[in-house]
């Protein structure tokens, strides 16, 4: 099994995204889709040498949630603050400390920086413990780490553990 | 009538979310703050069209439509990725012309 | 009603490519002309759904999925190239 599946959940993904594209959950798509998410693991294989762990499927839900409604507000505010400039804006770099480890942890927690209020992920650090933050208004440095240690890093951190 | 006013919903609102984000785009004063309106507000722009069109295939196509998701998941994985790059690459060209540097362990 | 809708959101996306389009040729930097074409392709996406919509063609996925693709790739090579001065190391 393992020697056959070594990765199930990109196997899984690769179903799905075969049944999206052909738009059609026919016998047929659900063979092919299948064979590909059989193959393209096997042949992709060493490209991935370790499995990404996730632990705690609630918090992925939970996280999820929150994105999502994260980013409808961060979209309304990031609207206002396009259409009302005379609004005073103070822009600027915030150095966020990392606690994150795992290299597909940090990505996964630059990419919900970059989605969410006002946040944009911009520079990693060559030791991958300072993560650049480019905030659009910055009132109080400090908050807003530990905002975003709050909200992000910590059920990040509970799902990757390592 | 419900659909269409949904369809049209979803419509107006992810046309105006990306007109915004062009208009941040234009006229924000400097390019980090220019790179947060096209990142967010476009793919909430972009969502919002894909999801009328979702609706509206799954209406009158034959069976639900749900591969617009596809293009959705895409650009929302894309979307930070190559923000993350062009702030990247105007810190670099900043470090290079010798501005002010405020990258971290160059 | 929802043809009203179409013709509206059409102009509301015209004018985002136009001001894509005044960002990328006003620039002033590298990095703002390479923003401005990554924003003009997510705004094609958006108008080639709302143009299938209103022709009533599905056709127009395939066109959205490929620049949505071709638009990363191409942005990407560009920031690397910015970067390192090379695309294909």
């Amino acid at each position: 099994m393992r020697r056959l599946l070594p990765h199930p959940l990109l196997s899984a993904m690769l179903l799905v995204i075969w049944l999206l594209l052909a738009n059609d959950v026919g016998i047929g798509h659900i063979l092919l889709g299948s064979v590909l998410g059989v193959f393209i693991p096997l042949f992709s294989n060493r490209f991935w040498p370790e499995r990404p762990r996730l632990a705690r499927p609630g918090t992925i839900l939970l996280l999820s949630g929150r994105l999502l409604r994260d980013i409808v507000a961060a979209n309304f505010t990031v609207a206002s603050a396009i259409l009302h400039p005379q609004r005073n804006l103070t822009p600027g770099f915030v150095h966020y400390p990392l606690e994150l480890r795992n290299e597909f942890a940090i990505t996964v927690f630059a990419s919900l920086i970059s989605l969410t209020p006002g946040t944009v992920s911009a520079d990693l650090n060559a030791d991958r413990t300072v993560l650049l933050i480019h905030a659009l208004n910055v009132t109080d440095r400090d908050a807003l780490i530990a905002k975003i240690k709050q909200s992000y890093e910590r059920p990040l951190q509970e799902i990757f553990p390592c | 009538m419900w659909s269409e006013l949904l369809i049209g919903f979803f419509i107006i609102g992810g046309a105006s979310f990306a007109l915004i984000g062009s208009i941040g785009l234009a006229r924000l004063p400097d390019f980090f703050s220019r790179l947060h309106g096209p990142t967010k507000a476009t793919t909430l722009g972009v969502g919002g069209t894909l999801v009328a069109s979702s609706v509206y295939f799954s209406l009158h196509g034959d069976g639900l439509s749900l591969h617009e998701l596809l293009i959705m998941f895409f650009l929302f994985i894309t979307a930070p990725v190559s923000a993350h790059l062009l702030a990247k690459a105007a810190l670099h060209l900043r470090g290079l012309s010798g501005g002010d540097d405020s990258g971290i362990g160059r | 009603m929802l043809i009203a809708a179409i013709y509206i959101a059409y102009g509301m996306l015209g004018l985002a490519l136009l001001l894509n389009l005044w960002r990328a040729v006003r620039g002033p930097t590298l990095p703002d002309r390479a923003l401005a074409l990554d924003t003009m392709y997510i705004n094609t996406v958006a108008l080639l759904m709302i143009f299938g919509i209103h022709l009533d063609d599905n056709l127009y996925f395939e066109a959205g999925l490929l620049i949505a693709m071709m638009g990363f790739v191409g942005t990407t090579a560009i920031c690397k190239y910015l970067l390192r001065g090379d695309i294909i190391e």
